[in-house]
Order: C-alpha cells, then sequence, then structure tokens
C-alpha cells in the first residue's frame, strides 16, 4: 500500500506508544486532526496490509528475566538460504530470521536469527538440540551473545536523522 | 522490579499483538481479565514505570515505511561506553546494543528515506574514525507475534 504524509505521522505515534488513557485513539486524533474513527480505520488498513507488524504490548525481555539473547549469525550458501531459514523460522524459540549480506571477509554471514532464554545455558541448549535436528552441524555459525543495553525506543520515521 | 501478579502476567502474555482497534482498547482488555478499565491503565503505568514493558505501541515492518539499516561496529574496548554514548545520542537510532564479539557494537539506524540512513552511518564512521558494517534487511522468514513467555 502507499502511504500518505498523514499514514506516516499516524505510524510515527503508535510506534512510539499509545497514550495510557481510556481513549487513546480519540487522543491521537485530537493531537493530528483526525477523528476517532478515521484514525482507527487507518492502523486498521496498514495492520491488514502488513505495514504495521504488530500492535500490542511491547515486553522488554531483559527486565522480565529473560537476559540471555543470543543473535546467531550463518555462513550458508546463498541457493541454500531458503531451506536453512525455513528450518529455524519454524523454531518456536526463534523470535526473528533475516538474511542479510556479507561483508567479506569481515563478516561472511547472511542468515540471522535471534534467541531469547532465561539464561546462556538455555540458550545454548536449545541453539545444539535446533542445530541436530535440521543437520545443521557443518554450517559455519558464530553466537553473538547481548552485553549491555544502550537504547530501546520505539522507532522514528519521520523528520530529519539528525543528532 | 515488584513482583508481578496473575493479571499483570496475562497483560504481558496476551496481548502482544491484536491490541484491539475499538474506541475503548483498555476496556476491552480489561473485559477479557475482568477487571477495570482504570485498573488495566495503572497496571500498565506501573509496567511501563517498572521497566517491564517499554510501551503499549505498533512495531511497524522492515522496509515498509522509510528506511532502516541494521549496523554493526568492532570497537576497542577502551572506547566502547564513549562510542555508545555518541550513537545513542541520534534520535534516528532506537535500538543500540553490545554484543559479545569483535563486532561488539549494534544498532538500528531508522529514517525517512535510504540516503538519510546513508548519511548517519557517514556521519558515525567520520566522528569515530571506525567504518559500521550495513546490514539492511533483505529478506524475513519470520513474522514477529510477540514472544511466549514461560512464568517459572
Amino acid at each position: 500500500m502507499e502511504l500518505t504524509i498523514t499514514d506516516r505521522a499516524l505510524l510515527a505515534a503508535v510506534a512510539e506508544g499509545l497514550p495510557l488513557v481510556p481513549a487513546p485513539y480519540h487522543a491521537i486524533g485530537a493531537a493530528m486532526g483526525l477523528s476517532e474513527a478515521e484514525v482507527r480505520a487507518r492502523l486498521a488498513n496498514m495492520a491488514a496490509a502488513g505495514v504495521i507488524k504488530r500492535l500490542g504490548v511491547i515486553v522488554r525481555h531483559r527486565a522480565l528475566g529473560y537476559t540471555a539473547n543470543a543473535m546467531v549469525v550463518w555462513d550458508v550458501a546463498d541457493r541454500a538460504i531458503g531451506r536453512v531459514a525455513a528450518a529455524l523460522a519454524g523454531e518456536p524459540t526463534v523470535t526473528l530470521c533475516y538474511r542479510r549480506p556479507r561483508h567479506p571477509p569481515n563478516w561472511p554471514y547472511a542468515l540471522f536469527c535471534m534467541i531469547h532464554g532465561r539464561d546462556r545455558a538455555a540458550v545454548r541448549a536449545t541453539l545444539s538440540a535446533m542445530i541436530v535436528r535440521h543437520g545443521l552441524e557443518d554450517l559455519p555459525h558464530a553466537v553473538l551473545f547481548s552485553g549491555r543495553c544502550f537504547v530501546q525506543r520505539g522507532a522514528r520515521y519521520t523528520g530529519a536523522a539528525a543528532c | 522490579m515488584p513482583p508481578l501478579d496473575a493479571i499483570d502476567r496475562a497483560l504481558l502474555d496476551r496481548f502482544q499483538s491484536g491490541f484491539p482497534l475499538d474506541p475503548r482498547p483498555f476496556a476491552t482488555l480489561g473485559a477479557a481479565l475482568g477487571i477495570a478499565e482504570s485498573d488495566v491503565l495503572s497496571r500498565l503505568d506501573a509496567l511501563q514505570a517498572s521497566g517491564a514493558i517499554s510501551r503499549v505501541g505498533a512495531v511497524v515492518a522492515p522496509g515498509r515505511a522509510g528506511a532502516s539499516t541494521l549496523a554493526a561496529m568492532a570497537v576497542p574496548e577502551a572506547r566502547l561506553d564513549e562510542i555508545a554514548a555518541l550513537i545513542s545520542a541520534y534520535s534516528s537510532v532506537n535500538h543500540n546494543y553490545e554484543r559479545e564479539h569483535r563486532f561488539n557494537l549494534w544498532f538500528v539506524v531508522t529514517a525517512s528515506d535510504a540516503a538519510a540512513v546513508q548519511a548517519v552511518l557517514g556521519d558515525i564512521a567520520s566522528r569515530t574514525g571506525i567504518l559500521p558494517l550495513d546490514l539492511p534487511l533483505l529478506e524475513a522468514f519470520h513474522i514477529d507475534l510477540g514472544f511466549p513467555l514461560q512464568w517459572n
């Protein structure tokens, strides 16, 4: 779908978060000069079109005890990416699975997936089981556990990319 | 963080996606949980204040509105705090994490278009002397519907 300027402004507002008031769509609309019904209809359209991936409570896994979070990256041949990605994406503990560009020689990895767990041992056990289940033993990969979190907030799509 | 009761846990578990688009969405959540709208709002306020949730809001599909990329930098340990703070100060950076690897600083840049994203990466490279790896999303294989929490 083609997003209008109004859609983009609305998207930016809901990505930052709904106001925690009884009628949040009315409040967002009032700030933008839109009726509540129009706000709801535009959000429904953007959700149906997949522009909004999900609308809901955005939890901070770390604060809830999911302190281990590994990004696992795989050096998999282009022709095999689809097959390996389908196997990984079907795992319930894998929350994201993306193809990204390689930058050889420093960065040979093209497939990224994210695994969350309560501790590192749990994440490692999950990963080992996945590797065996899908026959990925020969695939070079790296496990990048997360350390400190410096920023986590909703994406800001509008406005200039300034400091 | 204060302990979470069964209703807090249900709020966190059941509404990570599919948040209602009706005029009084928090009343709808309350009806599903058997509590008042005002109780839903005060619990969400408390969960936000304690850091259990970042917000009630939208996750936007990458690449569908504006442009974004994942970037990684190999930062000498002694400069990590300084460079992480420099990167966090950009309003276009919405995630910024340390990871245990030679590429130890990872962040997401989101802006109105691809040129604006590249301008931020270029600015960071010139201010730090370290070239970020540019790792934009090429293909997504997983639909993020939130994350099933397991309460011990």
